[in-house]
């Protein structure tokens, strides 16, 4: 399944990526399991997505948790914590 | 629109006349500007880019917009956010509360920027003498948002 994948702020400038539309195999179905296959890219995207480095994502422009189920056609967004105001 | 995003500034003056309305029930009109400035962490800060996530952005302000008219007895609420490059001095956030009392008012427009400062999807870049750098979310701004959580009700 075919999902829209967006990096944001400072991870956009780690990853040299805005973002990327992204074939799923069956087998993820879960945030977690999208961002273990964006790390198995190795370099960047390991340290990058690495766990307990700060990270929050959104799914359809609604904060998610590691484990919001992901569906096709669905918007998942990566970002730093935020730091507006 | 309660909510707006724009790279140009804002007119505090004007946006809290038009939301009064000459509205004969308000007693009370809370305001806070957020302003950039020229140092952070000790640090010059010569120019900064805000950037957002468009659609999400709008969605969690009007989310924290609703949560605020939820908990208190105010009247209309605007918040107006910049993004693009701003340089010390410049006005970055506007939140407008109208109410009948100041009360309730000063809290809503309280609350409003501190979930805008730990919900609301948008980042600073700052530009320093030593190059730029993303400026780290603080745990005080954590801390500020959760003294708006309801009380954990204690198991009997």
């Amino acid at each position: 399944m075919k999902v829209r994948i967006l990096y944001l702020a400072s991870l956009r400038e780690q990853l040299g990526k805005s973002g990327e539309d992204f074939e799923i195999p069956p087998a993820t179905s879960t945030v977690a399991g999208l961002r273990t296959l964006l790390m198995a890219r190795g370099g960047a995207w390991q340290t990058a997505l690495a766990q307990g480095r700060a990270l929050r994502v959104a799914v359809n422009q609604e904060m998610a948790q590691s484990t919001t189920p992901v569906n096709p056609g669905d918007e998942i967004a990566f970002f730093p914590p935020v730091t507006g105001g | 629109m309660p909510v707006r995003i724009q790279a140009k500034d804002f007119d505090a003056g004007a946006e809290i006349a038009a939301l009064r309305r000459d509205n004969r029930k308000v007693g009370a009109v809370a305001s806070f500007i957020g302003v950039c400035r020229d140092a952070n962490d000790g640090t010059a800060v010569t120019k900064m880019t805000l950037e957002h996530y468009p659609g999400m952005t709008e969605k969690a302000l009007e989310r924290i917009v609703s949560e605020a008219k939820r908990r208190w007895n105010v009247m209309d609420v605007l918040v107006v956010h910049r993004v693009g490059e701003l340089k010390p001095t410049d006005q970055i956030v506007l939140v407008v509360v109208t109410g009948a009392h100041r009360g309730e008012a000063f809290a809503a427009c309280e609350f409003i920027m501190d979930y805008l400062k730990t919900r609301a999807p948008f980042w600073k870049k700052e530009e320093t003498p030593q190059g730029t750098r993303w400026v780290e979310a603080r745990s005080s701004d954590d801390e500020a948002a959760q003294r708006w959580e309801p009380p954990k009700s204690s198991a009997a």
